[in-house]
């Protein structure tokens, strides 16, 4: 949270400079009619400053309760020996000092797989996510009939509620009566149904691929490139027609038009988005939770969360797993940040 | 070459984008028996078989799986998310574009920690501090942390609106007497209607579409499940296919058809960020 108040603190002198330079020089004049509008506006700028905290109170007041608070909470919790039968009666007394839920979290079985799991996860799901994205807004760019529905269109995974996106896919990747299993049998030649959420690995054309693990990531990339659409969209209605005219009048080819003329155009937001959607990726619970509960090796750290909270009851190495977790987003975060204040991005 | 190239991307995507919906309403109207029989053969010629969509919605007692219940709870839920939260960010925005006061600028800084923390870590502290407070398991305790995730995001979208709304109007309202809040609620929202529907929109996208909280908090109280959990227990239990797709039809349907319809007003405001860039 500390950037937050740096950022704070860095706009209240922003702001506060400002203001104090127009009043000065506002308060110049000496007589006592400047002195009278003076007051008034120091009044009126009082009572700006008033209400513009009251009127921001009860944003801060829920964002504060509901994710400062609980922030600082996992922090306290993450070096407690808790187990979650202990809240009823727990008091601020009870509250001791210990570094074993670290260790332990750190030594458990599997973590170290969980934590190459989620940074292939979030690698590939962002690669998978910008490259669509970037693909279908670039063939969406010139003006046909019905492009506007094919845009709405493609904004459909990203509206869906992520159970019923989901629960659709389970039924369409299943063995028995799925339509990919279906498909491949009969057109394909597969020999056997593939249980795609569950089989750990299996041999291509003697290259083993992580079934399971490809089709989570297939599914965040399926839910997750309209974002990217959109943004990048957004951003080519922007690109000045003149540059890349000229570009194609001097017998620039396509893919060269793309590379040094659009490219550059885009770098921002596709940067922007690269780190969003890492870090969305990278605490992802809901998709490989829903689809595979954490088998056939999409164990992330996320669900590992999960488990120790709600299937272990263990408090404190939930919560100590939750920080080991938000450390490691604060590195792609803090990146991220210093670009936006820089105004780079 | 590249025309070609260019239709197979569109076609391509459009079938990702929209098969998996069809593909779940085609087996909602299909019998399951027909359906393990012959997986990919259309609705039969006869007429659909609408018959999973009452059994989906009706409540247990009437051999249901009481989806009706839980999308009355999800209205419940996400609707009041989307008052309070519309209500806190209107404020909270109006604040951040018009008046200078300490620590302005730090409203979108705000926005983007609660934006980019993730979720799951939250859980874990919420979940004690909310059974602490007697809210864990409840409705209202629900619509408070949903508000705190939908706020900043609400707020950061109607701060592009309200910044559209030209400020020489309310002047004059306020030089007529009216204070602070009359100006907010008589000149500005009146102007900023479009950007604040589609705001509210969004965020009841949020509250409704979400599943981890209803997990952790609501999970052993089945009469207060959320459409989200209710559908996923359901792919659980032995539900037949046809209506789980039902289900999951039923609980998008509402959601998707309002998303297309404000599309237009949502992207640019969901967008704006970008175009700076």
């Amino acid at each position: 949270m500390s950037w937050s108040a740096l950022a704070a603190g860095g706009g209240g002198r922003r702001a506060g400079g400002a203001a104090g330079r127009r009043a000065s020089a506002e308060g110049g004049g000496g007589r006592a009619a400047g002195r009278r509008a003076f007051r008034r506006r120091t009044g009126r700028r009082r009572r700006e400053e008033l209400h513009g905290r009251l009127l921001v109170a009860p944003t801060l007041l829920v964002v504060g309760g509901v994710v400062v608070l609980p922030m600082a909470a996992v922090l306290v919790l993450s070096v407690q020996d808790l187990r979650l039968i202990e809240i009823r009666s727990l008091s601020l007394s009870d509250l001791g000092f210990t570094l074993d839920n670290f260790a332990r979290v750190l030594s458990g079985p599997g973590f170290w797989a969980a934590v190459r799991t989620t940074v292939a996860y979030a690698v590939l799901t962002t690669a998978g996510s910008l490259a669509a994205g970037l693909v279908v807004a670039l063939a969406l760019r010139r003006p046909f009939p019905g492009r506007g529905a094919l845009r709405a269109l493609m904004l459909v995974p990203y509206a869906l509620p992520v159970v019923a996106g989901t629960t659709i896919w389970t039924t369409l990747l299943n063995p028995q009566y799925g339509a990919v299993n279906e498909i491949g049998r009969r057109f394909l030649g597969w020999e056997a149904p593939v249980s795609f959420l569950t089989l750990g690995e299996a041999e291509v054309a003697g290259v083993p691929v992580p079934v399971a693990l490809c089709t989570v990531v297939a599914f965040e990339v399926w839910k997750s490139f309209p974002l990217a659409f959109l943004f990048i969209t957004a951003r080519l209605q922007a690109v000045p027609r003149e540059t890349e005219e000229a570009a194609v009048v001097d017998g620039a080819s396509p893919v060269q038009v793309f590379r040094h003329v659009l490219l550059p155009q885009l770098a921002g937001v596709l940067g922007v988005l690269a780190v969003l959607r890492f870090i969305w990726s990278f605490q992802n619970f809901n998709d490989v939770y829903l689809l595979t509960g954490g088998a056939g090796g999409t164990e992330v750290v996320a669900v590992r969360v999960y488990q120790e909270l709600a299937v272990r009851a263990d408090l404190g190495t939930a919560a100590a797993l939750g920080v080991l977790m938000a450390l490691a987003l604060s590195l792609p975060l803090a990146g991220y940040l210093r670009a936006v204040y820089r105004g780079r991005l | 070459m590249l025309a070609v190239l260019r239709v197979a991307v569109i076609a391509a995507a459009a079938a990702a984008a929209a098969g998996p919906l069809l593909y779940g309403a085609v087996l909602s109207v299909r019998p399951f028996a027909s359906v393990v029989a012959d997986p990919l053969a259309p609705p039969s010629p006869g007429g659909a078989d609408l018959s999973a969509y009452p059994r989906a919605l009706a409540d247990e007692e009437d051999g249901g799986f009481g989806l009706a219940r839980f999308m009355r709870n999800s209205l419940a839920v996400a609707g009041w998310t989307t008052v309070l939260a519309v209500a806190c960010s209107v404020l909270g925005a109006y604040a951040a574009v018009r008046l200078r006061f300490f620590g302005r600028d730090a409203v979108g800084g705000f926005f983007l920690a609660v934006y980019l923390l993730p979720g799951i870590v939250l859980a874990v502290p919420l979940f004690v501090l909310l059974g602490r407070a007697g809210l864990a398991g409840s409705l209202p305790g629900l619509v408070l942390v949903y508000m705190a995730q939908t706020v900043p995001v609400a707020l950061y979208m109607l701060r592009g609106y309200l910044q559209a709304v030209p400020a020489g109007v309310e002047e004059a309202a306020e030089v007529d007497g009216c204070n602070r809040l009359q100006v907010i609620v008589r000149v500005v929202l009146p102007m900023a209607v479009p950007g604040v529907a589609a705001t509210a929109l969004y965020v009841f996208l949020i509250a409704w579409n979400e599943y981890l909280f209803a997990l952790l908090f609501l999970v052993a109280d089945r009469e207060r499940w959320t459409v989200s959990l209710g559908v996923a227990r359901l792919a659980d239990f032995a539900v037949p296919a046809p209506v789980l797709m039902a289900g999951s039809i039923a609980i998008t349907v509402p959601v998707v058809a309002g998303f297309l319809l404000a599309q237009r007003l949502l992207v640019s405001g969901l967008a704006a960020g970008a175009e700076k860039g």
